[in-house]
């Protein structure tokens, strides 16, 4: 048993089975879902099927879900193109948000991740009819699940908008924008076990966005291009089997938590982040003062064990983790901290492996 | 869900989109499966491997317009490079050089108008070019447009709707020697006829998956980077693809792209002179069935400077959507471009080559392209020629009641 160990679900998993056969059988058709003759009617089904689905598993009305070739996208279009002139995101958002518009306000984080609602309410004491919030409702790097409807409903008693960045907790977590009370959740298939270059920004009824993508008037007018068929068809069967298999949480709980007690068994004085908060069953961020990140995650790559120092968009860069220190960790605790994120394909063997490969990191951390 | 079986018409479509190549729905599977990582995971082997393979692909995609690999920016289609780099070049140049002049041409596809529109909006003044009734660029018109505020040119390759090939070497030369950007949308040009980023002078080229025998949800935006072009991004987070283009990069679709321009680049030359062949046929076969009838057609756009796979047919007295409907059984035709094909008014491009309504409205768009057979053509010479004449006999017997 030496292949491989993957343990980096949050920047992407691998296709699951019955996502691969919606795109191979897509593939294997032709036509534009924009021409009127029968190969482009053909088309227009498959991605109606899957609108369908995308709406229903995740609350929304089927003219409400617009598809985006990422969830960068969805939350670029969310963020700019609701035409509120004032935003206000929390400080552990995605890049995505965060760089979508550059003037918002950030609420801060406590130490354990997490936004306060009273926070939000004393931001729109002064009223929000010209504002949009953003908050999401699981962090990428800690796993952090965020008091989402509470927020909203602060929002909207205010008078605001409310997107919510959905990306990590779909298909992880019951997840219904009607319940939730959110205006706009956006998603992304390639987190949830479909294709990469495929999203969604799912809108409530009466809210309008303009395109930033502008063309040939598809989806609603709201996102130009010829639609990706087999991506799309992807993403829904993605969606139905990770929704359908939700109850998978309570078995990734049970690895992730053996894995972090054994890590502390190990490492007494290693600290696992968002602990005290809500968090999504897969995700552990750990960190090992004195180790640098980079240290244990090449030392582990050599090992045969993927994990990541962050998220992998920025995991390139050698900046601190903005989600990390907006929850005031010191650079100790910041610059050391992993994340070992789980999924549908892990097994109780991958934990092993990745104990076998840091209990020696650790102990020679504790050694000097 | 429900299925609708694949249609048994011959298709006839291939500027709409084109089947994925077997040989590329192979080459992506692996990515599918155990090589799924993640492009942008500097830190293990999963990442690695993909960035590899997406490299890799850059380079195929290069090599067919004379570039470098890392000048290769991945986009979600030929729409959202469209959008980039038109929007992207001249808000660049605003903010820095304070320059405010776009110049395109009527007959461009609709995200590039509707791009150029948006500026408009933004308040940059936007030279839109007419075309001459073979749908070419004056060169002169276009020099006389071009001012010291004048930042990005922007002309198609080969037209979606007619086919129609511009001089992009002698507008790139104008806009060198003015030093202006020059952007082409070569949605339909690219893997279908030889294209060199530098001896054409372009700065910017749109470039799509679906086009091209590979799969639909990838495009491609080339971005010169001696002397380099700047833009500005047109939504931002990670900051991947230098900066230009956030978004994790679908590593399948850009490895299918990569595969679809290296084999263009391989069979790009027999396969045009195949098509050219093939819709000579079509023409010559149809104006034989015709002119027996003592009818004819028109083909609209320059008879030559034409994308092989191409023809636009116009039949004096015959509506094409009409033709279109009762030919559905038959043969996968359209009017015109597939994103406005549901619309009722007539070809804005059709137009702009002096058209009336009614020669546009008589006119409909034959794609051949790599599954196209011989057999197929003549199927479809015998089923156009059959339809014109019954609406033609159906034109003129109520004509003929009428009087």
């Amino acid at each position: 048993m030496n292949g491989p160990v993957y343990l980096d679900y949050n920047a992407t998993a691998p296709l699951r089975p019955e996502a691969r056969e919606a795109v191979a059988s897509a593939m294997d058709t032709m036509g534009n879902a924009s021409s009127v003759h029968g190969y482009g009617r053909a088309q227009r089904a498959r991605i109606e099927a899957a609108r369908a689905t995308v709406a229903e598993l995740f609350g929304a009305v089927p003219a409400g879900v617009v598809f985006t070739g990422s969830g960068t996208e969805a939350n670029n279009l969310a963020l700019r193109g609701c035409g509120r002139t004032r935003v206000i995101v929390s400080a552990g958002e995605h890049d995505s948000v965060l760089a979508a518009r550059g003037d918002a306000d950030h609420l801060p984080l406590d130490a354990d991740g997490l936004v306060r609602p009273d926070e939000l309410q004393r931001r729109l004491a002064d009223g929000g009819g010209d504002t949009l919030v953003s908050v999401m409702l699981a962090n990428n790097e800690t796993g952090v699940v965020q008091p989402v409807s509470e927020l909203a409903a602060v929002a909207h008693a205010a008078g605001a908008l409310f997107h919510c960045d959905g990306v990590q907790a779909a298909g992880r977590l019951p997840l219904d924008m009607e319940e939730l009370g959110v205006d706009m959740l956006s998603l992304s298939a390639h987190k949830l076990g479909g294709p990469q270059g495929v999203g969604a920004l799912l809108v409530r009824e009466g809210v309008t966005l303009e395109a930033q993508a502008l063309g040939g008037g598809q989806e609603s007018r709201r996102r130009a291009g010829t639609e990706n068929v087999a991506g799309i068809a992807g993403f829904a069967a993605a969606a139905e089997a990770a929704v359908a298999q939700m109850d998978e949480g309570a078995r990734l709980a049970g690895l992730r938590d053996r894995l972090e007690e054994a890590a502390l068994d190990v490492a007494p004085h290693a600290r696992i982040l968002g602990r005290n908060a809500p968090r999504l069953a897969n995700t552990s961020c750990l960190a090992l003062p004195g180790l640098k990140a980079e240290t244990q995650v090449m030392a582990l790559d050599l090992a045969g064990v993927a994990v990541s120092a962050g998220s992998a968009c920025s995991s390139g860069k050698v900046t601190a983790s903005h989600v990390l220190r907006a929850m005031g960790m010191d650079d100790a605790v910041a610059s050391s901290a992993i994340r070992i994120s789980l999924g549908w394909a892990s097994r109780a063997s991958d934990v092993d492996r990745f104990l076998a490969a840091w209990e020696p990191l650790a102990r020679r951390v504790q050694a000097a | 869900m429900t299925q609708q079986a694949q249609p048994k018409a011959i298709y006839l479509d291939y500027q709409a989109t084109t089947p994925t190549d077997p040989r590329v729905v192979e080459t992506m599977l692996p990515y599918f499966n155990e090589r799924f990582g993640n492009p942008h995971s500097v830190e293990h082997a999963y990442g690695w491997q993909a960035e590899e393979a997406v490299d890799a692909a850059r380079a195929d995609i290069a090599g067919l317009i004379g570039a470098q690999g890392r000048e290769i920016i991945f986009t979600s289609g030929a729409t959202e490079s469209n959008n980039l780099a038109i929007k992207g070049a001249a808000r660049f140049q605003r903010e820095h050089f304070g320059k405010d002049h776009v110049v395109t041409v009527a007959t461009e596809h609709k995200c590039v108008l509707e791009s150029a529109r948006a500026l408009e909006r933004e308040g940059f003044r936007v030279t839109f070019l007419p075309v001459d009734a073979d749908g070419l660029v004056d060169l002169d018109r276009l020099k006389k447009a071009l001012d010291q505020n004048t930042v990005l040119v922007s002309v198609m390759a080969a037209n979606n709707e007619i086919g129609v090939i511009q001089p992009l070497a002698e507008i790139g030369a104008l806009c060198h020697a003015q030093g202006v950007t020059f952007h082409t949308d070569a949605a339909q040009a690219f893997g279908k006829i030889p294209l060199d980023v530098d001896e054409m002078n372009i700065g910017l080229m749109s470039i799509s998956g679906h086009k091209i025998y590979g799969p639909k949800g990838i495009g491609a935006l080339y971005v010169r980077r001696r002397p380099r072009v700047r833009l500005t991004p047109l939504f931002d987070g990670g900051g991947q693809e230098r900066g230009l283009r956030s978004g994790t990069v679908p590593v399948p679709l850009a490895v299918g792209l990569g595969k679809a321009a290296a084999i263009a680049r391989e069979e790009m030359s027999a396969e045009a002179e195949r098509l050219t062949g093939l819709r000579t046929r079509l023409v010559d076969g149809l104006r034989k069935k015709l002119e027996a009838d003592g009818g004819t057609f028109e083909i609209n756009g320059h008879p030559e400077e034409r994308l092989p796979g191409n023809l636009n047919l116009r039949f004096a007295g015959v509506d094409g959507r009409a033709m279109i409907e009762r030919l559905e059984e038959r043969l996968a035709l359209s009017s015109g471009s597939a994103c406005s094909s549901a619309a009722v008014e007539p070809s804005y491009v059709l137009k702009a080559l002096g058209l009336s309504e009614e020669e546009a409205a008589g006119s409909l768009r034959v794609g051949l392209g790599r599954t196209t057979t011989e057999a197929e053509v003549d199927a479809a010479v015998d089923a156009l020629a059959d339809t014109v004449r019954i609406l033609r006999k159906d034109a003129k017997t109520a004509s003929d009641a009428a009087e």
